[in-house]
């Protein structure tokens, strides 16, 4: 603290001025716009909990509640499935569902997503078969389902990388005189990639048609979010590149729906990108793969517990009369169905066609690749009358 | 190269892992040169995903094994720095794939800082990458980048493929003056020998292919995961009457010509053996040398077993992408080469 104050001090006082004296500034220099309405606020944006519930439109909020409950079903047998051995590995966004369901349900049909590898649940929200989500991780194929169809990129296992690619469509998009969307979305850890500040530059300086979610659940694997920036909040980034940055509880799904909506419709109407940090946290550990044990301590998950998505909504829906046994009951059925439905298609072996190695890497198929297939086809071939 | 030795045995010996040899390696180096620092994604507190660098942050301290923000580039870059004020910098790139952002600073400034300051400013750092598939690994976490290294000028390029040689060519890595692309394969990091982290260990000069297994019908060329494949192909062509040799070269860059020729002199033949793709692969390289130096001893041209020419495919199906043992065989009955064949 003291060195920040020191060093705020001889900004503005040079050690060895003139008193009195006042250096005059460069000629040119005045700011480019007023950072102030760009900051985001102190605290995080929160809705439950606030008499603003009451003008939320009630069929939004019975949505949104059904959605957290599928989700969180969703995440547990997608884990399930990984300890089945029928996935490779599952990257849970238990405890997450709240910004998962918000990203999707912010955006219209014509709008794209761009999810980072932890987004399956974002795709599925948002219509994606849930096998086809779960392809890549499952690993029969490394994208599941047509893009295009979607509207939904490719889950980007490579960090960052897809923001960029969100601006670029956005900024295609405006030239050919459509109204669509880009929502991408990005963990803590991702926003140190050189891609994220490439991207939000990009997308401030074309006044690109972005929205940036940024999940901020405490670690990238290991890392936490203290040795991952200095930055007072993530949010606080966006002001650098020129564009508002929003910060919101990503446990409220209220909120984080309210604040999605309103960038996706500045987006729309040409008011360029926003950054939003959603608070949150990674209940599980980041993969199955992970021992969480080694990082964090089980106090710190438990007071996140405590600010569950769905304790949350659960619990300000059923205090206002609008959720009642039967509600719950019925959204918990509804998960269960989704949830047995996709036990049972995730247990049928895929039917994978090795020649498709080959099917699939140019337009048109090389000598070389020509060559190569024939070779496993007669491999194939061997091996099938052994 | 001086030879040097492990510290002295505190425990009794029992197997280890080729991730424990390299653990060691950092270790011993960082006990006897304060200026090795370790540094990447995770390599901290967790200990690297892959526990390789498990326990330095603990003996060490934070700023010797450093959790560094999740970006590549900035690894690598901030490196460079820390190399020109007279660290060594040994950093982890978590995944072979997850190595690209770090390109620019990798082929821009690392490999030719020497060249460029005329020998004034060295680089000596080593750039740890696991690599290569057969784990199940989902997209982005199975490629073999050698040929990227290899085609860089001033970067050596090393992989290992047993325990010991595990820890003796990090450690050379790291006592190098220049940057070395170490290349790690992920599928070994578990693969166990009587190797003891106790026992004295032979640090192995950077640049040296050594013969795996002798033999006098044909030599197959391989480093990093394709040596016990080749090793199994030779046991397994030994009961149709092929006796081959197998040399793992662990060093790419520079390439080891004299044991490689030797060889190949002796046999008459030669298949170069390793999984990233064939076409523009370490391959071609690899049997366009054999050939120039060994024409007129070669008895059939020299073959290549590499993976396919195509993005690294999803785990369900990259058994039918990595070349295993029946592919290597049947390189091999294509030596009995004749004219016109
Ligand atoms: C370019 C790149 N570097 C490293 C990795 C390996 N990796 C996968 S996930 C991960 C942590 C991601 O953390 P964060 O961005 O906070 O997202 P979260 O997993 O918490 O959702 C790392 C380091 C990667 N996928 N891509």
């Amino acid at each position: 603290m003291d060195s920040l104050q020191q060093r705020s001090s001889t900004v503005q006082e040079p050690p060895g001025a003139t008193p009195g004296y006042r250096p005059t500034p460069p000629p040119a220099w005045k700011p480019r716009t007023d950072p102030a309405p760009l900051l985001p606020d102190a605290e995080p944006f929160r809705v439950l909990g606030t008499d603003a519930v009451a003008a939320a439109d009630p069929e939004l909020l019975r949505r949104l509640y059904a959605e957290l409950v599928r989700g969180r079903r969703y995440n547990a047998q997608a884990t399930a499935l990984t300890k089945q051995g029928r996935l490779a590995v599952y990257p849970s966004t238990t405890g997450q569902e709240a910004c998962e369901v918000a990203a999707a349900l912010a955006l219209e049909d014509r709008d794209w997503l761009f999810p980072s590898y932890r987004d399956t649940l974002a795709a599925v929200v948002r219509g994606l078969d849930p096998v086809q989500a779960l392809t890549l991780l499952r690993g029969d194929w490394h994208t599941g389902y047509d893009p295009r169809e979607h509207r939904i990129a490719p889950l980007s296992t490579p960090l960052a990388t897809q923001l960029p690619h969100a601006v670029g469509l956005a900024h295609a998009a405006r030239l050919k005189g459509d109204d669509v969307v880009a929502l991408a979305m990005v963990g803590d850890g991702g926003t140190s990639e050189g891609d994220f500040h490439e991207a939000l530059n990009f997308a401030a300086v074309w006044q690109a048609p972005v929205v940036f979610l940024v999940q901020n659940n405490g670690f990238a694997i290991s890392v936490p979010l203290a040795k991952q920036t200095a930055a007072p909040s993530l949010a606080h980034k966006a002001v650098g590149y020129g564009m508002p940055g929003r910060l919101v509880d990503g446990n409220d799904a209220v909120a984080v729906h309210q604040v999605l909506t309103e960038a996706v419709a500045r987006a729309r109407r040409g008011g360029g990108p926003t950054l939003i940090e959603a608070i949150t946290y990674r209940i599980e550990a980041h993969t199955n793969a992970d021992d969480a044990t080694r990082y964090r301590g089980d106090s710190e998950v438990e007071a996140w517990r405590a600010h569950d998505p769905i304790l949350l909504l659960e619990r300000e829906l059923t205090e206002r009369g609008m959720l009642d046994e039967d509600g719950k009951r019925a959204a918990a059925e509804a998960a269960e169905t989704m949830a047995a439905a996709l036990r049972e298609r995730m247990n049928a072996e895929p039917v994978l066609d090795p020649m498709d190695l080959f099917a699939h890497v140019y337009a048109e198929q090389t000598t070389q690749l020509r060559e190569q297939a024939a070779q496993l086809r007669a491999e194939l071939d061997a091996e099938s009358e052994a | 190269m001086t030879t040097q030795v492990a510290a002295k045995p505190a425990k009794p010996a029992k197997p280890a892992t080729m991730a424990q040899a390299l653990q060691r390696a950092m270790r011993d180096a960082m006990a006897e040169d304060p200026t090795v620092h370790v540094m990447g994604e995770d390599v901290g507190t967790l200990g690297g995903v892959f526990r390789v660098t498990d326990g330095l942050a603990k003996e060490f301290g934070e700023d010797r094994c450093t959790d560094t923000p999740l970006a590549e580039a900035g690894i690598l870059g901030t490196a460079v720095g820390m190399a020109m004020y007279g660290l060594r910098p040994v950093v982890e790139m978590q995944f072979d794939a997850f190595a690209y952002p770090a390109f620019e600073q990798l082929i821009s400034h690392v490999s030719r800082m020497r060249n460029r300051t005329r020998g004034a400013m060295p680089m000596p750092m080593v750039i740890r990458v696991p690599y290569g598939g057969g784990i199940g690994g989902v997209e982005h976490h199975s490629d073999s980048s050698e040929a990227y290294y290899m085609a860089t000028p001033g970067l050596h390029v090393v992989t290992p493929a047993t325990v010991e040689d595990a820890y003796g060519l990090l450690r050379a890595a790291i006592a190098s003056d220049d940057p070395v692309v170490f290349l790690e394969p992920k599928r070994l990091y578990w693969s166990k020998s009587d190797w003891s982290p106790e026992a004295p260990t032979q640090v192995e000069p950077i640049g040296k292919a050594v013969v795996r297994r002798r033999g006098t019908s044909a030599t197959l060329i391989t480093y990093g995961p394709s040596v016990p494949v080749c090793l199994e192909a030779a046991e397994a062509a030994q009961a149709e009457g092929w006796d081959l040799e197998v040399i793992d070269l662990r060093s790419l860059v520079p390439f080891d010509d004299e044991t490689v020729s030797a060889s190949v002199r002796r046999t008459g033949r030669a298949v170069v053996v390793h999984e990233s793709t064939g076409f523009g692969g370490p391959g071609g390289e690899i049997a366009a040398r054999v050939t120039e130096r060994c024409f007129h001893h070669l008895e059939a041209p020299v073959l290549r077993v590499a993976g396919f020419d195509i993005p690294y495919p999803p785990p369900m199906l990259e058994r039918h992408h990595l070349p295993g043992v029946d592919r290597v065989l049947d390189a091999v009955a294509r030596l009995q080469w004749e004219v016109g064949s």
